[in-house]
């Protein structure tokens, strides 16, 4: 239970800590670090709120120690934009109206982040397997589908 | 809910990580990608002493091809299994079962092992271990030893490791150019665990079925391969007639329970539904690839 040290990097920015092993990554970047766009839903993995990108890849951060976490580069919504100047995900879930209360949308955001580098989503059945790890109870989905279907053409089919 | 304490340590090597297990006299647990760990700490339904994280140990994070067997290692990722190329060319059967392993995101961080040796009797891949005729290769300060995928699952969630041993890695049967499969799952939603899952494979000679393999999932304590099964369709042709048989045999066999997702009778049907699809697509693929040999 002793405390020990990390260093990692969240959107670009280098972290030391002093943590408990048991400290949570999600917990990390809301409580240690004070970004607070990583929401915290069940805390078991199955409503994809606390998605980062950990290493280029899409993570559950509830499942993930921040131990864990030493030497990575993380990426989270803060990174991508902000109010004044929203990122190209943020800016077509705006547009198309892919959130309403916004509880789910950082999770939604990030993954669709990593979908968009590594995954086709060329057809609706793509989009809606990619976009099926994350729940969200207001939308109805449909909007965000629209949002990704619009960025998926913009991308163009994966190198 | 937040985990109770525990300490941590990054395994460097096999040595370092099976020495910390025994050291920790059985409450010390591996961390593999976390996905199935994580949530049971989280809810303190499991309370390690101390975590043994494998993530940074060398050399396992590969897929090799030894003769007619992939050999994967510990910190092979879902994701790494779906796309590799080597289980594209010469086991398509475990691609098809990995699409339906949760999610992308999910799938990024969970291993193929650590979702063997969790043993959730709805999982994929525990299934096609023992579909595939898969040994375990389990390490621990006495050394190594080999459990057959037969041998490994005893209950739901409970393997047949010792609680200090170490799976370094699994390996399973890779097809023959010529043996067709089939793999049906039926689940609430996209990514979530089955209702029931059937998966086979077999190969036609002089007309009939041969090398028949048979399994299936969500309808039992643990993943179900079924010799019974398999001895009706050998030195068969698969037609609805057999099909019929399957089912019945099936029907009379298999005892699921009733949970909170579905009744014990409508898995049992579920289950006679999946085989009948899961063998009419191995047979017409075994046609398509009828005669095939390695070149
Ligand atoms: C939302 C969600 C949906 C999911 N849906 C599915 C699904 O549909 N189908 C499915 O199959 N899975 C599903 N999973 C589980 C996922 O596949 C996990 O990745 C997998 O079950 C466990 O693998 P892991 O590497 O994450 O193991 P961990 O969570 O790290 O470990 C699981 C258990 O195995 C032990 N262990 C791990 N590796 C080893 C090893 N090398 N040697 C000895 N013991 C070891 C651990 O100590 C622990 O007890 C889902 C998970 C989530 C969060
Ligand atoms: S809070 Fe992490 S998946 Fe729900
Ligand atoms: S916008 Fe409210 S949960 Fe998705």
């Amino acid at each position: 239970m002793t405390e020990q040290k990390i260093t990692l990097s969240v959107n670009g920015q280098s972290y030391t800590r002093m943590i408990e092993p048991r400290l949570l990554l999600s917990d990390f970047l809301r409580q240690e670090i004070g970004l607070t766009g990583t929401h915290v839903g069940c805390e078991h993995g199955v409503c994809g709120a606390c998605t980062v990108v950990l290493d280029g890849r899409s993570a559950r951060s509830c499942l993930t120690l921040a131990i864990q976490a030493e030497g990575t580069e993380i990426e989270t919504i803060e990174g991508l934009g902000n109010v004044d100047k929203l990122g190209r995900v943020q800016e077509a879930f705006r547009q198309h109206h892919g959130l309403q209360c916004g509880f789910c949308t950082p999770g939604f955001i990030m993954a669709i982040t990593d979908m968009l580098r590594h995954h086709p989503l060329e057809t609706d059945d793509q989009i809606r397997e990619a976009l099926s790890g994350n729940i969200c109870r207001c939308t109805g989905y449909e909007h965000i589908v629209n949002a990704v279907r619009e960025l998926a053409k913009e991308r163009g089919p994966l190198k | 809910m937040k985990p109770a304490p525990f300490d941590y340590l990054a395994a460097k090597s096999i040595s370092e990580a099976v020495e910390a297990l025994a050291a920790s006299g059985g409450d010390g647990k591996i961390i593999a990608g976390g996905q199935s760990l994580m949530p049971m700490i989280n809810f303190r339904l499991v309370k390690p002493t101390i975590l043994v994280d494998i993530n940074r140990i060398g050399g396992l994070d590969r897929i090799e091809k030894h003769d007619d067997r992939l050999r994967i290692g510990a910190t092979v990722r879902h994701h790494m299994t779906a796309t590799d190329v080597l289980v594209f060319e010469h086991l398509p059967i475990l691609q098809d079962a990995m699409h339906h392993v949760a999610h992308l995101t999910v799938r990024n961080r969970g291993t193929f092992c650590g979702s063997v040796c969790h043993a959730d009797p709805a999982a994929e891949m525990p299934m096609m271990t023992l579909l595939l005729n898969g040994t375990i290769t389990a390490w621990s300060v006495r050394g190594e030893r080999q459990i057959a995928a037969s041998d490994f699952f005893l209950g739901s969630l409970v393997n047949a490791l010792e609680p200090d041993e170490f799976v370094t890695s699994i390996e399973i049967d890779t097809l023959k150019p010529d043996t067709g499969w089939g793999f049906e799952e039926f689940s609430r939603r996209q990514g979530d665990f089955a209702l029931a899952c059937a998966a086979t494979t077999l190969r036609i000679e002089d007309g009939v079925a041969r090398s028949v393999r048979f399994a299936l999932m969500g309808v039992g304590e643990t993943p179900l391969r079924l010799a019974a099964i398999e001895e009706i369709i050998d030195g068969k042709t698969v037609s609805e007639s057999l099909l019929d048989q399957v089912s019945e045999a099936l029907n009379d066999f298999l005892q699921p329970n009733t949970d909170l997702h579905a009744s014990a009778d409508y898995r049992r049907h579920l289950a006679g539904a999946l085989a009948r699809r899961a063998l009419r697509d191995a047979w017409k693929r075994a046609d398509l690839r009828k005669g095939k040999t390695d070149d």
